[in-house]
């Protein structure tokens, strides 16, 4: 309770941040500066900051290497898929969001389990063959209708619904960071044998990170296939896992604030190009690995915004 | 029976041609500790150089591979020099990210310039077939087969009796160590990158030749199975790749 009235000053500033985000959009497209172009390119940004959070607590601040995050967005985008089509309703929709959910942490269970004691690059491969294999599955399936894929899922995701739950996932994770867990896969990041040694059961937290990132990655592909219409397996290849790591470690790998800002710069870059045809992947390309030399820490490294810092420094100043 | 000598001839020789791609990833991962994710583009340029100078110049077979070796040798240094040597001493998924963003450039520079449609491989080799006991054999996957061996053979002569193979295996055991030894430890990367992006050179041609057609995307699957290959024989082991 201490905890939360200490907080409470700046639980509240980002209350309203996310509700003003909330109003400035709406605003902007009814008076007609967001047409139907731009709200997709938003909605897309929200739901590679979903994903992108999500990786970036398994990879930021626990540590493991994880290459399979798009296998975790498949099981949520073909549940929502199925159960939509059996059941279009609004009702039927947040079922499928939380039985994606279910089924991802239990896929990420049985993932986790063995391969989270691996190291390093080994843990990126088996995770890499993990998503395969589900993308596999998804592929020889007659319930998810093979490789053609799934069209005419119902559109249940609009804009809001997409915002609201990039601000809800958002928040479970950035309190799951600061919280005594939080603090736990941290030291694991840091020094797995003396965290080891200080009585943590290292394989328990890792786990804990990594289904927590596989249920917000079943989110985000709930809300793509809703969104979208339309979803193949194909979709959800290796590419789509490089693509928001891409997002993670040009952010800054252990930033939640750069994943917001590089999740922004991506889209933008990729909507602004888009003029250019094939063109547009080579500058992509260039961008990156520009970025890279020249910051390879990430455009923010490990600064975070915090509300508090700000609050502390305006009183600073007027003292 | 026939079934299974056959398949075992179509498997040596394709096989044989991943080999070359994943003795090339295994050679850099063990030097640098680098997943090289823009190997098989590198493949993918050999391939293109291979149908560039048997359509335009008439080379024949052998030295349109070697002209391929040596352009994607001065490619991977080239790559290695401007995009991974100033990454050096940062977190190993920067370096990560960079190939992947090498491997994005190359595969759409080279869909920029030349068209993204396959193409047809120029057949330099007259394809005539052996039958022995019932099993076919072309004679150019024979020549896969026997270019590839001597290939191999090579490598393991340079890296077993040379003076910049000993320093190779020194780099990749440690190479601070390696360093204070006086080995000259950007010389060796860049050698063992050469050396690596030859083999993949090598290995785009002959795919060429044995697929027939080209295009500037065939770098991703090849590059994956190979990378496999290198992890399933234990990565940064020359014979494990093989």
């Amino acid at each position: 309770m201490i905890v939360l009235k200490a907080n409470f000053k700046y639980n509240v500033c980002w209350l309203i941040i996310m509700i003003a985000g909330f109003y400035i959009m709406n605003t902007l497209i009814m008076i007609g500066v967001i047409d139907s172009f731009i709200e997709n390119m938003f909605v897309t940004i929200w739901i590679n900051i979903i994903l992108a959070t999500g990786l970036n607590l398994i990879i930021g601040f626990a540590g493991q290497f994880s290459l399979g995050h798009a296998g975790f967005m498949a099981i949520g985008a073909y549940v929502t898929a199925i159960v939509t089509q059996k059941a279009a309703s609004l009702g039927g929709f947040y079922a499928s969001f939380v039985i994606g959910v279910i089924v991802a942490v239990i896929a990420a269970l049985l993932v986790g389990i063995p391969t989270l004691r691996l190291r390093g690059d080994y843990l990126a491969i088996a995770t890499m063959g993990a998503a395969e294999i589900i993308r596999i599955i998804i592929n020889n399936m007659k319930i998810t209708n093979g490789p053609a894929g799934m069209f005419n899922i119902p559109q249940f995701a609009t804009w809001p619904i997409v915002y609201i739950m990039m601000c809800v996932t958002t928040i479970i994770i950035v309190n799951f960071i600061n919280s005594r867990g939080g603090r736990v896969i941290k030291s694991v990041r840091e020094d797995e044998i003396a965290a080891e040694a200080m009585g943590i059961n290292t394989t328990k937290w890792k786990l804990a990170a990594f289904v927590l990132g596989a249920a917000t990655a079943a989110i985000a592909g709930s809300l793509h296939a809703s969104y979208l219409q339309t979803i193949a397996p194909n979709d959800f290849g290796i590419m789509e896992s490089i693509s928001i790591l891409i997002i993670v470690v040009l952010g800054g790998v252990g930033s939640v604030t750069g994943t917001f800002l590089a999740a922004v710069v991506l889209g933008v870059l990729d909507t602004v190009l888009q003029d250019f045809g094939t063109l547009r992947m080579v500058i992509y390309a260039v961008a990156l690995i520009l970025i890279m030399v020249f910051k390879p820490s990430g455009l923010l490294g490990t600064w975070e915004l915090s509300i508090r810092r700000l609050f502390n420094r305006i009183k600073r100043r007027s003292v | 029976m026939q079934t299974f000598f056959q398949q075992l001839i179509n498997g040596l020789s394709l096989g044989s041609i991943y080999a070359l791609l994943a003795l090339g990833y295994t050679m850099v991962y063990g030097i640098i500790k680098l997943i090289n994710f823009a190997h098989g583009d590198i493949y993918m340029l050999g391939a293109f150089w291979g149908y560039y100078v048997i359509n335009v110049w008439h080379f024949n077979f052998l030295l349109a591979l070697l002209s391929a070796m040596v352009i994607c040798g001065i490619c991977g240094v080239v790559i290695e020099y401007l995009a991974y040597r100033p990454l050096r001493h940062s977190p190993r998924i920067t370096a990560l990210i960079t190939a992947i963003g090498v491997s994005f450039f190359l595969e759409n520079g080279m869909a920029y310039l030349f068209g993204s449609n396959a193409r047809d491989f120029p057949q330099v080799v007259k394809q005539v077939n052996y039958d022995i006991g019932g099993v076919r054999i072309s004679n150019i996957q024979l020549e896969i087969l026997i270019t590839s061996c001597i290939l191999m053979l090579i490598l393991q002569l340079i890296i077993k009796r040379t003076k910049m193979g000993r320093a190779m295996r020194a780099v990749s055991v440690d190479n601070d160590a390696a360093e204070l030894v006086g080995v000259n430890l950007n010389r060796t990367i860049s050698f063992t990158f050469a050396l690596g992006s030859a083999m993949a050179g090598a290995a785009g041609v002959m795919i060429g030749l044995y697929y027939n057609s080209i295009d500037p995307l065939m770098g991703l699957t090849p590059g994956i199975k190979a990378f496999v290959a290198a992890v399933v024989g234990g990565i940064g082991s020359v014979p494990g790749a093989l």
